[in-house]
């Protein structure tokens, strides 16, 4: 018998807490921009009309979102397990360099064998990095904060070893024009190992869309990882482990759990997730890797993750969120001539990040104080 | 070679790499010891590098930078104070969004106020100390212990005395045992009528103070610029120098010099060996994380750390 | 008519899921011992609270000495010479001694240090003036429970406490340390404090006290002069009912040896040797009762046959197979079930609903997993199964466990362990906490198991469980079994004495 329970605000407020924090960051950022000078209404009615009110600006958003819903799943699913992973960017480095690496070396491969050969590279890549900080965690008791962070510019720093190392031979044009290369970069990978753009898609089903859009199949691999670290966190004895492990190590460790195996293994299915952005940012798009190919995409994907409660649906939907805020604000940038930096984009992330944890405060207490009265 | 690295000048030169993590170390120290994780360490440094240049070149006087620096480092600290003690965030996420928040702010003035991503310093503190002396005008011995002791920016010397003090604030006055005690059992200390809340506070926008210090010795004494991100994870560095020396002042001031040298050991290297300068630019890191593994189970941290104190039940 | 110290008029404070306090009216005289009895979850503590300023109540007044004062904090209660000593102590484990009984109340040297030599003076003097010696530079973490509650009393007299409330100061002390505080309490009496002594050891409010006040579900439901009363009207007052004393228990019958124990060592959190050289063995249908101070190797002991804790040497045998240093897992596989003493951090997941806290162990295993994939069928079923047959209240599998009450928590993780006919059960501490109705239902739960020819190790700080459970009673003082007893031809006092290590007749052979 289950019991017939009433309709409660209180629990649907708790779970729009997030939108309540991007309206108040919203409102910030309208007060920055009049601060600044400029008329909030005009910039945000660029930013969403140019994001959202057609095709183009659609892909961009989703070009943007899929590397947020990867590394956004990448500090969701260590959370669960209790970790704060916060070493996506230094994962995404190494996982997209192998794929990268992978791409460039294998060309004779056929596309059939070297797409998933990459895939898999990226995601290996980011595993093994993940678990140097995992490993620390489980056999000595190291805080992952710290060690992910130092990885991070361990990683940087490797990878721009190895792509010095694997640096691109110059091109004729550039021999002949006596051009040196200003940002390091490797050669291109093979053709066979590049992610057809969603253009190609369209063109099939005659939709018409532009062909230079940059959206491309990452994103359904990232739709497709969100709905896997959906289906091992509920319904697999991994995830009833890893979020046991997460809630009460304890606890786990005296129902036969072992705590130290599920953080290396959280560690790594998150690494994964966060050497997975390489299928957009290489595979997918610059099909080479540049020295600052992406820089703060692992961060980000820490207030994605907050803003989607460590829930994969939830973390697909701040990423495309994220997605219109950062296209739509480079084109404000642009439309203003930069009297408004992207930058502002970032303030106003943090700012959300910030109400969305003061914001749940605030709704527990509500919901607590309603108990008091009943 | 050897003697052409580990000089006097190499000394010094530790002693000032290693100031900036000190301060932020010792910030670390204080908001811990109240209970309070402060990963926003690093965003608080970052800040306070970027003010204390804005504010030196606009004033004209690196004072009112240095200034401006702390001001802002404990109005960031204030807001971490707000999300963790009176709204009982988790701690880490709100370190976490007040370095987001650094990194966007910083960069988004720069643009805003410079139009630039870098920008340089106009004017410098002094040097406070002695005169070296030149070569052949005095010993060695005395130009060394000159270069290492007695010649250096005056945020040398107040890093000195801020340590000095902090040691005997924290373990002598009736403060720092009410410190010590609400970061072990703030549940004890509550029932002695210590307020929980006001020492959190304090010691949390302490932190705050100390890292913005911190950023401004990094922008205006050691990099003499201002360009994004280069707080470079020093934030975090002092955290691990923080439990290197087991949340004490002194042993934090220790640790934070082991890192000192081993940067300044890293910049000299450079061009020196044969080691590409990417892998010697991973020494501080991967001393960071070998100094955490050789730390553990030799320090503990306050009992209370990174718990929010909850006074009623349900 | 004597002078009233404290009056306490129509408290009421409610809590998000119980009112605690329901217009309690609450009078001490000057000069008296108070008990304050009644269940647990009965209000007592949060009664007190209030009076320290802890809590606020939501209506109600108080009086100190016939004038009505507000106490918004224990700042104020200090400063009206309110004392408390809590159920679970005050004190900051890596302070001294002297550190901590002047903490917010510091001496002070130029106004800017803290003055170490004088109140290191003054808690001397303060010691001696109660007759005992207490070393004021020594570390919290490094003294013993009994001591740690001097440290307490003194904190409290430190700051010129005239009222003092004692919460539950018993619970955690040897036979013989109780009676050593009743003295100090005694002593204090005479110098004319006024004590408030909350308990529910009904013998402890005989001994002690010269009235008693009863509750029950957050009210007051009587008053008594001690000497005027007996222990039976108190506990049905108490418990709103006729309580049987005595457990009812079959006679023994017992069957194979189920545990054997060979010399086993095993060091603590801090690296010290907990466990030496235990040898005991447990048969079918035997309850072995481990009796004990906490923090003397039982908890230790328990983590390493439940395979939580290496072993340093030694076997475990579970009949004829070595399971020394096995993983919990195969323990578990095994079939040694175990309630844990710590239960909030070891036997429940908070966050977790019932069902999935029911499966808690078995989760990876049929039916309840198919290879990688749980099987949500099968652990409804499960659960909703538990709930009827062990009475888990509310019955809903999906609630979260930490909405639930502590006695449904333990119902629920007693239900989880004794599914799957366990061969050995370890229940550690299994009614801490707990109200009168849990008590009795875990009894019986266990009694079954041992009728049922299951073995049973008990280990419980409560002698009265102790004595009233086991079949034989093993004494464990400093990680080493001082003495094995028949629970027939011994008494709390004895087993007291071992306790604390008062006797130096290790019989250890006679375990075999």
């Amino acid at each position: 018998m289950k019991s017939i329970k009433k309709f409660d605000y209180y629990s649907i407020l708790e779970k729009i807490t997030p939108l309540i924090a991007v309206i108040l960051a919203l409102l910030v950022g309208a007060i920055v921009i009049m601060l600044i000078g400029e008329n909030p209404v005009f910039v945000y009615k660029t930013l969403f009309s140019n994001a959202i009110g057609n095709r183009d600006g659609w892909g961009n958003v989703l070009f943007r979102a899929t590397p947020l819903i990867f590394t956004g799943l990448t500090v969701a699913f260590a959370f669960r397990c209790g970790l704060f992973n916060i070493g996506g960017e230094g994962q995404m480095y190494i996982g997209t360099f192998l794929a990268t690496w992978v791409g460039f070396t294998f060309t004779n491969l056929p596309a059939f064998v070297l797409i998933p050969l990459c895939i898999l590279s990226a995601a290996a890549g980011g595993a093994l990095w993940a678990a140097v900080p995992g490993i620390l965690k489980a056999k000595t008791g190291v805080h992952e904060v710290i060690v992910t962070i130092m990885m991070n510019w361990i990683a940087a720093s490797l990878t721009f070893f190895l792509v010095l190392k694997f640096k691109a031979s110059p091109t004729e044009a550039m021999v002949a024009a006596g051009v040196k290369q200003m940002i390091p970069h490797t050669n291109e990978i093979a053709e066979a190992a590049r992610l057809p753009r969603l253009y190609n898609i369209f063109k099939f089903l005659n939709i018409d869309f532009p062909s230079y859009n940059q959206v491309n199949v990452s994103f359904f691999i990232a739709i497709g990882v969100a709905v896997l670290a959906y289906y091992i966190l509920w319904k697999t004895n991994l995830g009833y482990e890893i979020r046991a492990v997460g809630y009460s190590p304890m606890a786990a460790e005296y129902g036969g759990i072992s705590v130290g195996k599920n953080i290396i293994l959280a560690m790594m299915i998150s690494g994964a997730f966060a050497g997975l952005v390489g299928t957009n940012e290489v595979m997918g798009f610059k099909y080479r890797w540049r020295q600052e190919l992406f820089t703060g995409l692992g961060f980000n994907g820490i207030a994605v993750a907050l803003l989607g409660k460590n829930h994969p649906l939830g973390v697909v939907l701040a990423a495309i969120l994220f997605g219109i805020l950062n296209y739509g604000g480079a084109i404000v940038n642009i439309f203003t001539a930069g009297r408004i930096p992207r930058e502002l984009i970032m303030v106003l992330q943090a700012v959300i990040v910030i109400f969305v944890v003061i914001s749940d405060e605030v709704v527990k207490r509500l919901i607590r104080q309603r108990r008091k009265v009943v | 070679m050897f003697g052409d690295i580990f000089n006097a000048q190499f000394v010094a030169s530790s002693i000032r790499v290693a100031i900036p993590l000190a301060l932020a170390g010792l910030g670390g120290v204080f908001s811990e010891r109240s209970g309070v994780i402060n990963i926003g360490l690093e965003g608080m440094m970052l800040t306070g590098a970027f003010t204390a240049v804005a504010v030196t070149n606009f004033a004209q006087n690196p004072w009112v930078g240095v200034l401006a620096a702390i001001l802002v480092g404990i109005f960031l600290g204030l807001i971490h104070a707000i999300t963790c003690i009176t709204f009982k965030a988790n701690q880490i996420v709100s370190g976490v969004a007040i370095n987001l928040f650094a990194s966007g702010i910083t960069i988004f003035l720069c643009w805003l106020l410079f139009g630039e991503t870098q920008i340089m310093v106009k004017s410098s503190l002094p040097i406070w100390g002695l005169s070296i002396p030149n070569i052949g005008e005095g010993s060695t011995f005395v130009r060394s212990m000159i270069t290492i002791f007695a010649h250096h920016s005056p945020l040398v010397y107040l890093t000195i005395i801020i340590f000095a003090l902090s040691h005997i604030i924290i373990f002598k006055t009736p403060f720092g045992l009410r410190l010590r005690s609400v970061g072990e059992y703030p549940q004890a200390a509550d029932t002695m009528g210590v307020n929980i809340v006001k020492m959190r506070y304090i010691a949390v926008m302490t932190s705050g103070a100390l890292a913005g210090l911190a950023g401004s010795f990094l922008s205006l004494e050691q990099a003499h610029f201002f360009v994004k991100e280069m707080s470079g994870g020093r934030g975090f560095i002092a955290l691990a120098a923080m439990i290197f020396g087991k949340w004490t002042p002194l042993g934090t001031a220790g640790a934070a010099l082991l890192f000192g040298f081993g940067e300044a050991l890293s910049i000299r290297l450079q061009g020196v060996t044969a080691v590409p300068v990417q892998f010697i630019n991973m020494v501080p890191y991967l001393l960071a994380i070998f100094v955490l593994v050789s730390a553990i189970g030799r320090a503990t941290p306050p009992a209370a750390d990174g718990i929010p104190y909850e006074k009623e039940i349900g | 008519m004597p002078e009233i110290a404290l009056e306490m008029k129509n408290i009421t404070k409610r809590f998000p899921l119980v009112v605690a306090n329901d217009k309690v009216s609450f009078t001490v005289y000057k000069g008296e011992i108070h008990a304050l009895v009644g269940e647990n979850g009965a209000g007592k503590s949060t009664l007190m609270s209030i009076l320290y300023g802890l809590y606020q109540a939501d209506s109600g007044q108080i009086f100190i000495n016939g004038k009505k004062v507000n106490i918004a904090n224990p700042n104020v209660a200090i400063n009206l010479k309110i004392g408390m000593v809590h159920q679970h102590f005050m004190l900051v484990p890596p302070l001294t001694v002297a550190e901590n009984i002047i903490l917010g109340m510091e001496p002070k040297k130029n106004n800017i240090f803290i003055d170490m030599e004088k109140a290191i003076k003054r808690v001397e003097e303060l010691s001696e003036n109660m007759g005992f010696k207490i070393d004021p530079k020594a570390k919290i973490e490094n003294i013993s429970v009994g001591i740690q509650q001097r440290v307490e009393i003194i904190k409290v007299l430190y700051r010129g406490a005239e009222i003092l409330v004692m919460d539950e100061p018993t619970a955690v002390l040897t036979p013989q340390e109780v009676e050593e505080l009743f003295e100090i309490l005694r002593s204090l009496k005479k110098q004319g404090k006024t004590i408030i002594f909350i308990t529910h050891k009904l013998n402890e409010v005989k001994d002690l006290s010269d009235r008693v006040t009863v509750m029950r579900r957050g009210k007051v439901v009587g008053v008594k002069n001690t000497k005027d009363t007996n222990q039976e009207e108190i506990a049905s007052m108490m418990v709103g009912r006729k309580v049987i004393f005595e457990i009812e228990k079959k006679p023994l019958n017992l069957g194979k040896t189920a545990l054997k124990v060979e010399k086993l060592e095993a060091l603590s959190n801090k690296g010290l040797p907990a466990v030496k050289n235990i040898s005991f063995e447990i048969k079918e249908g035997e309850i072995l009762g481990f009796a004990g101070v906490e923090g003397n190797g039982q908890t230790e002991l328990v983590e390493v046959i439940t395979g939580l804790r290496p072993a340093s040497s030694g076997k475990i045998f579970l009949y004829d197979k070595d399971i020394t240093n096995y993983s919990p897992r195969s323990i578990r596989e095994d079939k040694i079930a175990h309630i844990p003493e710590d239960r909030r951090q070891r036997g429940i997941i908070s966050n977790y609903t019932v069902a999935e806290n029911l499966i808690l162990g078995n989760h990876y295993r049929s039916p309840f997993s198919k290879g990688f994939v749980l099987n949500f069928t099968a652990i409804n079923n499960h659960a909703n199964n538990l709930i009827k047959d062990f009475d888990i209240r509310p019955s809903d599998k999906d609630n979260l466990l930490k909405s639930l009450s502590g006695g449904n928590q333990q119902k629920v993780i007693v239900a989880r362990e004794l599914y799957g006919e366990p061969k050995l059960l370890i229940a550690a501490q299994p009614t801490r906490g707990l109200d009168v109705g849990s008590i009795e239902f875990v009894h019986q739960q266990i009694l079954n198991e041992r009728d049922k020819g299951k073995a049973i190790l008990l280990i419980s700080a409560d002698l009265e469980e102790i004595l009233s459970l086991s079949d034989r009673i093993a004494v464990i003082y400093e990680g080493e079994i001082v003495d094995v007893l028949d629970p027939k031809k011994t008494d709390e006092k004895e087993i007291g004495l071992l306790m604390t290590g008062s006797t130096t007749n290790k019989k250890l052979s006679k375990v075999k």
